[in-house]
């Protein structure tokens, strides 16, 4: 491998991680404040994609307007999910959480697949396509918001959470619900700011991303299940760390496929992150059963 | 006389129960559907096995079907690449399957709930890719056919109409067997686990080991499943053990109730009706089935969580009881609701979050 | 459990009730043979779902045709039309359904390859014949045990030879594939890498990707630091579009070849003018402007564009729907040499015999002389090599 070529799978490799990094923070946000696991993350990046191309070719609006309706749109499905799938199933197992973010997941894809059709779509480029040579790699300028805008959200989450009354209110929640509520928190409406947050953040993903990957309405299930994998090396705790966890996962995909070693031949990309889920799942039961052990 | 008919009346159920399937292949019944109930007989064992570890141990596998494909791709390429007898290749499946199960379950159960889930689904995708890609066993994407018929001694299971007996058989003997555990001391330790984890551990159960016994027998319960499979359609693909598939499993173990045995029954068989026979019809609508199966999935945990079978009983019997209340208690509801809306509504708008806390 | 019981026993009871009444009102039916029925499989979603439908519109719309014009021999036709999800065991099961619970005279279709070779087995014991539209020349070869399987598009082998016989005329050598980890890419794969010594081609490297990946650039970086003077890439619009799109990304200046999976307005649409410079072979419908009045097929290839066209404004002409049309007519052409009054087992033999019988059947994908050797039938020259220009197709000098 050149150095040329390394440079050029760490690109690609930070570009595919950003996307990742996007869809895990929506992931994190939810379980830290409601410990539920929301399956159906990856469904509002694949809104806020197609709504952004419906809104923009089909329905001919000008491309910040859609991308803002898209974006808003994905958060009230968000809010509406909350509201009747998870806040009616009170005192619900976890089991049945799982299973209504799931059943939430399939049927939101469903509802896009009959309305959107099934073919790809690409909305256009944010500011036009074509190659742009960065470092002695090609790159689409595509990528580099991708990249720029996750760079932006995460900060902005970041300053939300550490500097905004919600936003403490917010951490409060994540570290100590009980405790949360005795100060005085509405945790019920924290858990539906969170899901709103976190589908706002879907679908700034998805708008963002769809110029370069494409949309489709079942494009949420992997992208869904790469998120989970980012979130979950960052530990689900904190937007950095589910960056990082984004990042390190997109590069280790690229530089895979550009390793060429032995019998992984680039067909086994999603394998990775699957490898990645499980021995960090075995880890954190390690520690977990040492947690109990202990207490 | 009366009583004595009410007294037995659960034999005469699964009496008239069996007459019925056992009548289903002939044509002057219902033998337009024998292909459809032999798959319906088949997914029966698997979501028996899935009702019991939803329903006894809490963990929901969403990777199921992984197993169901184990069993099928190891009858296809023991029976068919190597010229294995099937009836031992289907053997070796299911013991193959189990153990594979047990090595995986072992560190997954120290998992709880989320993590758990996670993992299995994890599992279930490497096992679909594998199922893909390692295409000179499988045969890839478009999988293998070919596949020999089973046959004892010079009697071979060649049409629709053999095979059905031969799938109900096993999905019968299945669903007896997993009666049996459930009565049995092993399923008294389950029911105490279902209850209350700690206090089960706490007079003595191991709870990891029973969770993991009945992940494993759910396994082979699934790899017996895909066995008959691959010797029913003689052709196998990574397909039917994707994802959606064992979402699938999931809504069927859902309607027939997460820890009923013969409501897996009722789950498979309306789910496979509707998927199959029903929606075929519906091609102009795309995607249909994948948006029935998540409302199913919604309504039926949020509503029922128990399960849609015991659901439908208790809701007739609570029905027969207070039927002349019920005009009263939905005007109670209607009224309440409006108040409940605005209640939400204030709450958002004025986001004064450090009011007085929630109950 | 007892309650259980009761209720399953129930419930199934009310489905019975159902099912009865559902067959003594539509069993009746099935004694007729009025209209003649004849299955069709078509992947009209899926990863194959832009060459399913177009088969699946031109069916709709030559039935409707051929029943306007008082059917075959007095009897109407009527094609049932399954969906097979681009899943060959979806395809298996509706396979058997059209065989046991339709009944059916013969199949057209798979849209696939690998759903073709997915039901041969269930098709040859059943006794019944299959017209498929899928392009793997596996599907009918080793012809002896394809007695009942015929199919109409060109071979994914023709398809292949066709691209490396231009390679070789204009001097290129050295190449680098990209192939799907599907059936089609596989197929494709296999005689890319069969193939390729015969025409002087070296592969220099051998790239996958999946068909629903949505970016290619770490294999197409790979491709780049080797020295290939053109890259092959074998699938379908979708991924093909991404490859296509990625090239442009990377700045790689060596032509890109595609299969004739790209064949569709769609693949012009997703890669955007990443298209332009593409060339692939297909069949002559995408360019039947420029073809020569001389040649016989110009006809029936200008009215079936003029009649899809007007009867699907808002499509686009496929070859993928001329392989549809092929195999109905195909049919049709046996059913009207068939005998009133037989069995079904015996309509089905003498279907394919029918089949087997046809000679210069002049067809959108080439001209068709089946034999008992020969279950394609299809003479060389039925390709065309085509170059997009501008988002257009035109023959390529």
């Amino acid at each position: 491998m050149s150095a040329d070529q390394f440079v050029q799978y760490l690109m690609s490799g930070l570009t595919q991680g950003s996307i990742y990094a996007l869809i895990g923070l929506g992931f994190t946000i939810i379980y830290a404040v409601t410990r539920i696991i929301n399956f159906a993350q990856g469904e509002f990046v694949m809104l806020g994609g197609m709504l952004s191309y419906v809104l923009a070719v089909k329905e001919g609006l000008s491309m910040p307007l859609a991308i803002i309706i898209a974006v808003l749109a994905a958060a009230a499905v968000g809010a509406v999910m909350y509201l009747l799938a998870i806040r009616t199933a009170r005192r619900a197992s976890v089991i049945s959480l799982i299973i209504i973010t799931i059943g939430a997941a399939i049927f939101i894809r469903g509802i896009a697949g009959n309305r959107f059709g099934v073919n790809t779509v690409s909305p256009p480029d944010f500011t036009g396509s074509g190659s742009i040579s960065f470092l002695g790699a090609y790159i689409e300028p595509q990528a580099l918001w991708i990249i720029g805008i996750t760079f932006v959200v995460t900060t902005l989450l970041y300053l939300f959470l550490s500097h905004t009354m919600v936003g403490k209110a917010l951490r409060a929640c994540a570290i100590n619900p009980g405790a949360a509520s005795l100060v005085g928190i509405n945790t019920k409406a924290m858990s539906l700011i969170a899901f709103a947050i976190a589908a706002a953040i879907g679908g700034i993903g998805g708008v963002v991303i769809a110029p370069l990957a494409m949309a489709s309405y079942n494009m949420g299930v992997m992208l869904g299940l790469k998120g989970f994998v980012a979130a979950s090396i960052g530990g689900f705790m904190s937007p950095i760390t589910t960056v990082i966890g984004g990042v390190v996962l997109g590069v280790v995909e690229s530089l895979a496929v550009g390793l060429d070693w032995g019998p992984f031949t680039s067909a086994y990309k999603d394998v990775i992150a699957l490898v990645v889920l499980l021995l960090i799942l075995l880890i954190r039961s390690g520690k977990l059963a040492a947690a109990e052990r202990a207490g | 006389m009366l009583a004595w008919i009410k007294k037995k009346w659960n034999y005469f159920a699964i009496a008239a129960l069996l007459i019925f399937l056992i009548l289903i292949p002939f044509d002057w019944f219902l033998s337009r559907y024998t292909s459809l109930m032999i798959i319906i007989g088949i997914s029966t064992m698997v979501t028996v096995g899935l009702c019991l570890l939803m329903g006894y141990t809490g963990q929901v596998s969403l990777g199921q079907a992984a197993f169901y494909g184990l069993g099928a791709y190891f009858s296809a390429v023991l029976s068919k690449t190597y010229s294995l007898n099937p009836w031992l290749a289907m053997l070796i499946a299911a013991l193959a399957t189990g153990a594979f199960a047990y090595v995986v379950g072992y560190p997954i159960f120290k998992l709880r709930g989320n993590y758990l889930a996670m993992a299995t689904l994890g599992i279930g995708l490497i096992m679909w890719i594998l199922f893909n890609q390692l295409s000179q066993y499988t045969g890839g994407p478009d999988g293998m056919s070919g596949i020999p018929y089973l046959s004892i001694g010079g009697f071979t299971f060649d049409t629709n109409f053999k095979r059905y007996y031969l799938v109900w058989c096993f999905c019968l003997a299945i669903l007896f067997l997993s009666q049996n555990i459930v009565r049995s001391r092993t399923g008294r330790a389950l029911r105490a686990i279902h209850g209350n984890e700690a206090a089960a551990e706490s007079i003595g159960i191991n709870v990891n080991q029973f969770k993991l016994k009945i992940f494993v027998l759910s396994s082979v319960y699934a790899s017996l499943a895909g066995s008959l499979f691959a010797h029913h359609l003689r052709h196998v693909s990574p397909q039917p053990f994707d994802f959606l598939a064992s979402i699938k499993l999931v809504v069927m173990a859902v309607i027939g109730g997460l820890a009923s045995i013969w409501g897996a029954i009722f789950g498979a068989g309306t789910t496979r009706f509707l998927s199959d026979e029903v929606l075929l019809g519906f091609n102009k609508y795309p995607q249909l089935d994948i948006i029935i199966y998540g409302l199913i999935l919604m309504l039926v945990m949020i509503f029922m969580p128990e399960g849609l079978f015991i659901a439908i009983k208790s809701f007739t019997f609570w029905l027969k009881v207070n039927w002349r209340e019920l005009p009263s208690i939905m005007k109670r509801k209607r009224k309440e609701l409006p108040n409940q809306m605005k209640h939400i509504f204030r709450r958002l708008l004025l986001m004064r979050l450090w009011r007085k806390a929630e109950p | 459990m007892q309650k259980y019981l009761k209720f399953s026993l129930v419930f199934i009871l009310a489905i019975a009730l159902v099912a009865v009444g559902t067959i003594s009102c539509g069993g009746g039916a099935q004694e007729e043979k009025e209209a003649y029925k004849i299955g069709a499989l078509f992947s009209t979603t899926g990863s194959q779902s832009n060459l399913g439908v177009p088969e699946e519109n031109t069916v709709e719309m030559l039935v409707e045709k051929i029943n306007a014009d008082g059917g075959i021999n007095g009897h109407d036709l009527e094609v049932i039309i399954y969906n097979d999800e681009t899943d060959s065991t979806k395809c298996a099961t509706l396979a058997n359904k059209l065989i046991e619970q339709d009944q059916v005279l013969a199949i057209i279709g798979p849209t696939g390859t690998g759903n073709s070779m997915a039901i041969i087995d269930a098709i040859t014991t059943a006794e019944i014949p299959l017209v498929s539209c899928a392009a793997g020349a596996s599907i009918v070869t080793p012809v002896d045990e394809r007695y009942w399987i015929f199919k109409t598009p060109q071979t994914d082998k023709q398809v292949v030879i066709e691209i490396y016989i231009y390679l070789q005329s204009i001097n290129i050598s050295k190449v680098a594939i990209i192939t799907s980890t599907s059936g089609f890419g596989q197929g494709g794969k296999t005689y890319l890498e069969s193939e390729a010594a015969t025409y002087g081609i070296t592969l220099v490297d051998n790239q996958t990707f999946g068909s629903d990946d949505t970016s290619m650039i770490s294999q197409l970086t790979h491709i780049k630091g080797t020295d290939a003077e053109a890259v092959v890439c074998w699938d379908t619009d979708k991924a093909s579009a991404v490859v296509a799109k990625d090239m442009q990304t990377l700045q790689m200046t060596i032509p890109l070849y595609c299969s004739h999976g790209i064949a569709n307005q769609a693949f012009i649409d997703a890669a955007g003018d990443a298209a332009n410079g593409v060339i692939f072979p297909a069949g002559k419908l995408l360019v039947v402007d420029e073809i020569p009045a001389s040649d016989p097929q110009k006809e029936v290839l200008t009215n079936y564009r003029d009649e899809y066209l007007a009867a699907y404004p808002n499509e686009s002409i496929s070859t993928f729907g001329g392989h549809a049309y092929d195999a109905l007519y195909l049919v049709v052409d046996a059913l009207e040499n068939m005998e009133e009054d037989l069995t079904l087992a015996e309509s089905r033999a003498a279907i394919r015999d029918g089949l087997e019988q046809i000679t210069d059947f002049v067809g959108i994908s080439g001209i068709f002389t089946m034999s008992p050797e020969d279950h394609l039938g299809m003479q060389p020259g039925s390709l065309a090599l085509i170059e997009i220009v501008d988002g257009a197709w035109t023959l390529a000098q």
